[in-house]
């Protein structure tokens, strides 16, 4: 019985990659556990075993592949005595013709730039673009900073040697040395701390959470110590320094590493929280966060990693923090969200222009300071709005940006602000329970639907 | 408590144990004023005096170089004293006014003095020491041959952060001297009743770090480990743990009655123990000051306490639109 090949997944996140090489040919006897192929994800080459034994019947995807989807049947393996020829000639074969094309938007894109970014107070009109992924821009965000300034240095597990667990800082330290790129031992607590005290003494830290799940760990330091002291020392002596890393749900990784803690962090005087969703916003605002003299909370996604945006080609670009960016105008809702928050927001917005609605889309970027002001302006321009998150509903991003509506724009509303978040569950692992606890596209655009009464 | 034998006295002249004693009596004499504007509503919250501690920051302050820096836990007057900060600005910091050392908004667990190098004042157990270890990654980036003492107590000793800077301050060879000043008590819990460990200092052999154990009520004895803790550190070694042995003769803060060990116990120590009265001793025995030499002192330091008192008195209260500033930089 031939035995399909598929494209495996090799971490929670990955969703497709590249078939860099085949190490085994047609005809070629296999056994369990011999390396068949290499593999490159986003972060990684990682090397394909055999699980089964047999022969190699047919190589459905070619090395050199690009874009190949997981689950894609790669590759037929024949059981002993069976011949090639017997395959039933799966609909698979016309894949790796077509396995490049995903990768395709990715550069694609380059050329419509200028449509498809139609206004940006970030950057001059007639600016250049270049596609690159999040990852890209927050790796080329911290090389520039730390080019230009000798006290920025990055710290934390995995960061140096390993070329970061999720490939962020891959190469920093080739260019920079482990005097400015330190690995750490596992004690978030403890290099948290060291961290905030070499910013007391005239570095400027960027820490590095593997994930900030583990940040909870050094809790005290971000908001005790980093975010307190200016403060508490009459203005002589503060933090300014980053503390950055994945946020949130990623893929499957259950309750305690799939938490956004946005509104956390948001809620301290002291820190600035700046939450990324396009490449163009990890990289403009992890450049302001290194220069910013303040403690910066900065939460990156993992699902936003391997996402290619559009960037602007500049020399010294950044953003600068407080600054809301209208990434879809529209006049009959106002929908808000910052990072991963903002595909659902998207998403829905195209959709409901479909049905005739249309909806203007902020991008926060910067949770503190929060740019209330765009959101009241375009409140009282749509009369509904619309907040979406991952975090929790209690306590949430979205209740208080409902709150300084209801304040600052209450005679403006025409239907009450709904808070769209994830569920107020633990995190579950089982695929199809993790789908029903995030918010979603459908969730948004059934919100807007309510809120103008359609 | 089981204090060392001074193995051998080293030189020193009438100058210095003068010094010494001054600087010491600055402290007791300034804590005891302390305890009384809080008994008389001047100081709020929480206030947590040095009493007896004293020979351990002037010993270690003796050993320190201009441009080392110190680190340490809310028990924090006598550290500023020692460090030459002015007693005025400690004393206004207590009294919560503009003429704090925070301009009011500290308090006593919360102050700090960039110009001398005094990174605070932390209120949260423990906290200050990977923080101390940071000082000192930051001076070994910057190559420029600073010592940071880190300051924390038998209590602090206990949390998990100790141990997570100890290996990373050993790990990176940080010039830092961690000093556990080991007065015995963790608010009420003796050390015997938090730790089956002999010895606190010893617990640095897990982590590869190197330290001793010290009188900390005989000044000279501090001062001289200090002075080997810190040619360890600027020598490049990496890190060394002091374990100072002394005593606070208060309760944990002005609101601990101190039912947990006997009366007989601090007064056993006072008469025994004391460290500005063995300085004290040593100036009149051995013929470097007459009584009246030391009154002339007592009489200096109780001005600058008066004084000190005075101003944190007379300085107003902070401006109202103090409450917003010094939040972002």
């Amino acid at each position: 019985m031939a035995t399909e090949i598929l494209m495996p997944a090799l971490s929670p996140t990955m969703e497709e990659g590249t078939l860099a090489k085949w190490l085994v040919k047609e005809g070629d006897t296999v056994k369990a556990g011999d390396i068949m192929a290499e593999i490159e994800t986003d972060k990684a080459t990682m090397e394909f075993e055999a699980v089964d034994e047999g022969v190699m019947g047919q190589i459905l995807v070619a090395e050199g592949s690009e874009g190949v989807k997981v689950n894609t049947p790669i590759a037929v393996l024949l059981a002993e005595g069976e011949e090639a020829g017997a395959t039933p000639a799966p609909a698979a074969p016309s894949k790796p013709a077509e396995a490049p094309a995903p990768a395709a938007p990715a550069s694609a894109p380059a050329k419509a730039a200028p449509a498809a970014v139609p206004q940006s107070p970030d950057w001059p009109k007639g600016t250049s673009m270049k596609s690159m992924t999040v990852r890209e821009a927050l790796r080329e965000a911290m090389t520039e900073e730390m080019r230009r300034d000798e006290t920025v240095y990055l710290m934390g597990e995995e960061v140096g040697e390993y070329q970061g667990a999720y490939k962020i800082s891959q190469g920093l330290l080739d260019e920079f040395g482990p005097k400015r790129v330190v690995d750490t031992p596992i004690t978030e607590h403890g290099f948290a701390g060291i961290a905030v005290g070499a910013a007391f003494g005239g570095l400027r830290p960027i820490v590095e959470f593997m994930t900030f799940n583990f940040a909870m760990q050094a809790m005290d330091h971000l908001i005790n110590s980093a975010a307190k002291t200016l403060y508490m020392s009459g203005g002589q002596m503060g933090a300014p320094m980053v503390f950055r890393g994945p946020n949130g749900a990623a893929a499957r990784v259950g309750a305690q590493h799939s938490q956004d803690y946005a509104a956390w962090y948001m809620q301290i005087p002291g820190l600035k929280v700046a939450m990324p969703w396009s490449a163009a916003d990890a990289k403009g605002l992890m450049k302001t966060a290194i220069r910013d003299n303040n403690p910066v909370i900065f939460l990156e996604n993992e699902i936003m990693y391997g996402k290619s945006f559009e960037v602007p080609d500049l020399e010294d670009f950044t953003i600068p923090f407080g600054k809301a960016k209208i990434e879809r105008e529209g006049t009959d809702v106002t929908i808000v969200s910052f990072g991963i928050g903002m595909n659902y927001a998207m998403e829905a917005a195209e959709k409901l222009a479909a049905d005739g609605i249309s909806a203007e889309v902020i991008n926060l970027r910067t949770l503190r300071p929060m740019d209330t002001e765009t959101i009241l302006a375009s409140v009282r321009k749509t009369n509904r709005c619309v907040t979406v998150e991952e975090g929790w509903p209690q306590g949430s991003v979205g209740n208080y940006i409902s709150s300084v509506i209801m304040q600052q724009a209450f005679d403006w509303l025409d239907a009450p602000v709904i808070n769209l978040t994830g569920k107020d569950v633990p995190m579950p692992y089982a695929a199809n329970l993790e789908k029903l606890a995030l918010v979603t596209t459908d969730e948004v655009i059934e919100a807007v639907k309510s809120v103008t009464y359609r | 408590m089981a204090a060392k034998k001074p193995a051998e006295r080293p030189n020193v002249s009438a100058e210095e144990l003068k010094s010494h004693y001054r600087n010491m009596l600055l402290i007791r004499r300034f804590e005891e004023k302390a305890g009384q504007l809080y008994g008389m509503g001047l100081i709020g919250g929480f206030c947590h005096l040095y009493i007896g501690q004293e020979a351990v920051v002037v010993g270690l302050e003796a050993a320190a170089e201009e441009g080392d820096k110190r680190i340490t836990s809310y028990r924090d007057h006598g550290h500023m004293l020692a460090c030459g900060m002015d007693p005025k600005g400690v004393m206004a910091e207590l009294t919560g006014r503009e003429g704090g050392y925070s301009g009011g908004k500290g308090g006593s667990m919360h102050m700090f003095s960039k110009e001398k190098h005094f990174y605070g004042g932390h209120g949260i157990v423990a906290a200050q020491v990977p923080l101390g270890a940071g000082l000192a990654f930051a001076d070994k980036y910057l190559g420029n041959d600073r010592v940071t003492f880190t300051y924390f107590g038998d209590g602090a000793a206990n949390q998990g952060q100790v141990y997570e800077a100890y290996n990373m301050a050993e790990l990176w060879d940080l010039p830092v001297v961690f000093v556990i000043e080991n007065n015995q008590y963790a608010m009420g819990t003796s050390v015997a009743r938090s730790t089956k460990s002999k010895s606190l200092f010893a617990r640095g052999a897990a982590y590869a770090i190197e330290g001793e154990e010290v009188d900390g009520m005989d000044v000279m004895a501090v001062k001289a480990a200090g002075e080997r803790a810190v040619a360890w550190c600027r020598s490049g070694k990496g890190p060394y743990i002091l374990e100072i042995k002394t005593y606070r003769y208060r309760g944990h803060s002005m609101s601990d009655p101190a039912k947990y060990r006997t009366r007989e116990e601090v007064q056993k120590m006072r008469d025994e123990r004391d460290p500005i009265e063995q300085v004290r001793n040593m100036l009149l025995t051995g013929s470097h000051a007459t009584e009246d030499d030391l009154k002339a002192i007592d009489k200096e330091i109780k001005e600058i306490v008066n004084d000190a008192a005075e101003y944190a008195k007379e300085s107003p209260e902070p401006a109202l639109e103090e409450l917003w500033t010094d939040i972002y930089a």
